[in-house]
């Protein structure tokens, strides 16, 4: 088992280099540091003098993967490809482009409230999956299964842009029942965090919900199932020992995704409730053309999505005792 | 793009979607496929719903330009040196249908079939008398779904918008389906060192969120259409490109293969002729299934600012400026209505419609 999991991180590490090479290429290769400082200065400013000085302030000045001036290691690493790339792998996130502020200290402060609202939304959710999921497809065909279907397709159809809108309009500004947006550090958080927490939920629960009942069909029709509830075993007995237990491999599967989804979709919530997350930071720095904390997100988004899917195929193990490596 | 140029892609497409769909009304599988869905009301009712959507879309992005006309004499003006017809900025079919609808300009909001205007402003009525009231529209009772902030009809506006979506809806997919067809193909039917290297390049680009590779690709090319569909579309080929590698690879046990390869049929006419066709119905699947998430795609992305731009007419941008609009008094809720219906109104058939074309083509992932 130790041995399974010291390989599969060994296994992220080129993934992880794949990534940070491709990041690399967009951001350097495609868009090279000239063109950065072009669009930074803006048309007018753009001399060759201001260009260099503009590249030499934030270190772009450096040759991209081999610097002939530089003897011994300092050939690879006086490199924009390992100062600024390769770096991210030691959490060196290096210095924004606009203010030069330094990117790592400023995302460990927003890790806290993103984290905060990814967890109760990623809870609930599973929770309202499992729940809705199982209930829809232990009464299959049945009048309610087909509503809930139904209801389940318009949910995956409605833009989660709307669910915020109208959202905020009905909790916060017509009801007055939590503030529009905004937060505080401490208990005091949780005020505003439970709209944003139960918009999140409703707009995953569409396609959550749909997805875990096929997950539970495919146990329920079972011969097994048939004989636990042959044997006259209590219908919550046979529903969460027999079906919810068999259906917790294809669940997992879906976690790593779903977690990537979480850290994407909280970019939304977190920009529209104004939370001090990684969300905010990360549209704020699209916004405002920030290359180096875009380039540092892109590479913490591909690092959350493989330690994931690490993590999901360790309790595969975990859940299903016939899984061998 | 010029008219002549964007007339003759969508000749070339309506042509391919014939092409298409003769190719596979001659099939016995498809034949079934479509009986099936037809046999299903819902998906027939959103069928409709989509076509009527498309046709939208399909009469707003052919057009052409008309030579520009002396507004008092009516000749043909030429430019003044060179003696040349001028002609105009050109218009699309969709455009010259709506012209009555675009005439009927306001100056400010005004809410649908509103006979007075939003704004409530001090006029001089009869005889230099001063009240305070709204003064009344320029074309009272003629706006549907209202006006905006400079005026203009929102439910052009929403028309006018369907063409994004749909391009978006489709064109994304397009652009992602050769990368994918290729790698995934290849990988499943060479396997070794190739299999090795694709399934290497597809992990690694699905391990980027796609909002942040949007984001990132966005922020080097600047807004627009293309870019974003470009961008969407290099984001999202993986996951088609790992369920090809997977029907390849069952398909290369198969016996029909296996007889093909020893009569000695070269590799590249196996993949098409016996490979392709087989894994098509995967194809189809995932551009059905994957259009409605698409077009909700944009409003997201168009919020975010890596979307679309202003000057582009989309759901996107009218639901983004709705935030503001909510916040006044009264409060002017008909655009983010208006852009919430007709999106909905596109993606929930486009939604109901995929799941009967996926039952249909794959019994196995029949969700009752």
């Amino acid at each position: 088992m130790l041995n399974y999991i010291f390989k599969r991180i060994l296994y992220m590490v080129p993934i992880l280099l794949g990534v940070n090479l491709l990041v690399f290429a967009m951001f350097f290769v495609v868009n090279s540091p000239d063109d950065m400082a072009r669009q930074f200065l803006g048309e007018r400013n753009s001399t060759p003098e201001q260009i260099e000085r503009w590249k030499a302030s934030r270190g772009y000045d450096l040759p991209l993967f081999l610097n002939g001036n530089a003897s011994g290691f300092s050939k690879v690493t006086q490199t924009i490809f390992f100062q600024k790339s390769m770096a991210m792998f030691w959490g060196g996130f290096g210095n924004t482009d606009h203010t030069g502020q330094p990117i790592g200290r400023e995302l460990r402060s927003r890790v806290g409230p993103s984290f905060a609202l990814a967890l109760p939304i990623f809870l609930g959710t599973l929770l309202a999956n499992v729940v809705l999921g199982m209930l829809q497809a232990n009464h299959l065909g049945s009048r309610g299964d087909r509503a809930g279907q139904f209801i389940c397709v318009v949910l995956m159809s409605i833009s989660t842009l709307i669910l915020i809108i109208f959202g905020q309009y009905v909790a916060a500004v017509q009801l007055r029942l939590c503030p529009v947006s905004g937060f505080e550090p401490g208990w005091g958080m949780v005020r505003f965090l439970v709209l944003p927490a139960i918009v999140g939920i409703v707009a995953g629960l569409g396609a959550g919900t749909r997805l875990y009942r096929t997950f539970f069909l495919e146990q329920i029709s079972q011969d097994f199932v048939r004989t636990a509830r042959a044997k006259g075993l209590p219908e919550n007995q046979v529903l969460f020992k027999h079906v919810l237990k068999n259906a917790l491999v294809p669940i997992l599967t879906n976690i790593p995704l779903y977690l990537l989804m979480l850290f994407t979709g909280n970019l939304l919530l977190e920009k529209f409730f104004n939370l001090p997350g990684l969300g905010g930071y990360t549209i704020d720095a699209i916004a405002a053309q920030d290359f180096a904390i875009v380039r540092a997100m892109v590479f913490l988004g591909a690092v959350i999505y493989v330690v994931g899917l690490l993590l999901a195929d360790i309790a595969y193990c975990i859940v299903d005792p016939r899984i061998k490596f | 793009m010029s008219w002549t140029c964007q007339n003759l892609i969508v000749l070339a497409l309506l042509m391919l979607g014939v092409w298409l769909f003769t190719a596979m009304r001659r099939r016995e599988y498809w034949r079934l496929a479509g009986r099936e869905i037809l046999a299903r009301k819902s998906a027939v009712v959103s069928g409709v719903i989509l076509a009527a959507y498309l046709v939208i879309a399909l009469l707003d992005s052919v057009g052409w330009r008309n030579a520009e006309r002396d507004s008092t004499t009516g000749e043909l003006r030429r430019h003044p040196a060179t003696g040349e017809v001028i002609y105009d900025r050109g218009a699309s079919v969709l455009d010259r249908l709506l012209r009555p609808l675009a005439k009927r300009q306001e100056l400010y909001y005004s809410a649908p079939l509103a006979k007075a205007a939003y704004i409530y402003e001090t006029q001089e009525g009869e005889g230099g008398a001063i009240h305070r009231g709204h003064p009344a529209l320029q074309h009272p009772r003629s706006h549907l779904l209202g006006t905006d902030r400079i005026g203009n009809d929102v439910l052009l506006l929403s028309l006018k918008s369907v063409r994004t979506g749909i391009i978006i809806g489709l064109l994304t997919t397009l652009i992602a389906i050769p990368f994918a067809l290729l790698m995934g193909i290849l990988a499943g039917y060479f396997g070794g060192w190739l299999d090795d290297v694709i399934q290497y390049v597809y992990t690694v680009v699905s391990s980027i969120p796609t909002v942040l590779f949007v984001a990132a690709f966005i922020v080097i090319f600047g807004v627009g259409l293309p870019q974003l569909c470009v961008a969407m579309g290099l984001a999202s080929w993986t996951s088609l490109c790992r369920l090809l590698r997977a029907g390849t690879l069952r398909l290369r046990e198969s016996e029909f293969v296996s007889a093909a390869v020893a009569l000695g049929t070269p590799s590249w006419r196996i993949l098409l002729k016996h490979i392709l066709p087989n894994v098509l119905h995967v194809v189809i699947i995932t551009t059905v299934l994957r259009f409605s998430s698409e077009v909700l795609a944009e409003a997201l992305l168009t919020y975010l600012g890596i979307g679309v731009g202003a000057e582009t007419m989309s759901w996107g941008v009218m639901i983004n400026d709705a935030r503001s609009e909510l916040t006044r008094d009264p409060v002017i809720w008909w655009k983010l209505t208006a852009a919430f219906v007709f999106m909905l109104g596109l993606v929930l058939p486009a939604n109901l419609f995929g799941d009967a074309v996926r039952d249909a083509l794959d019994p196995r992932l029949r969700t009752q």
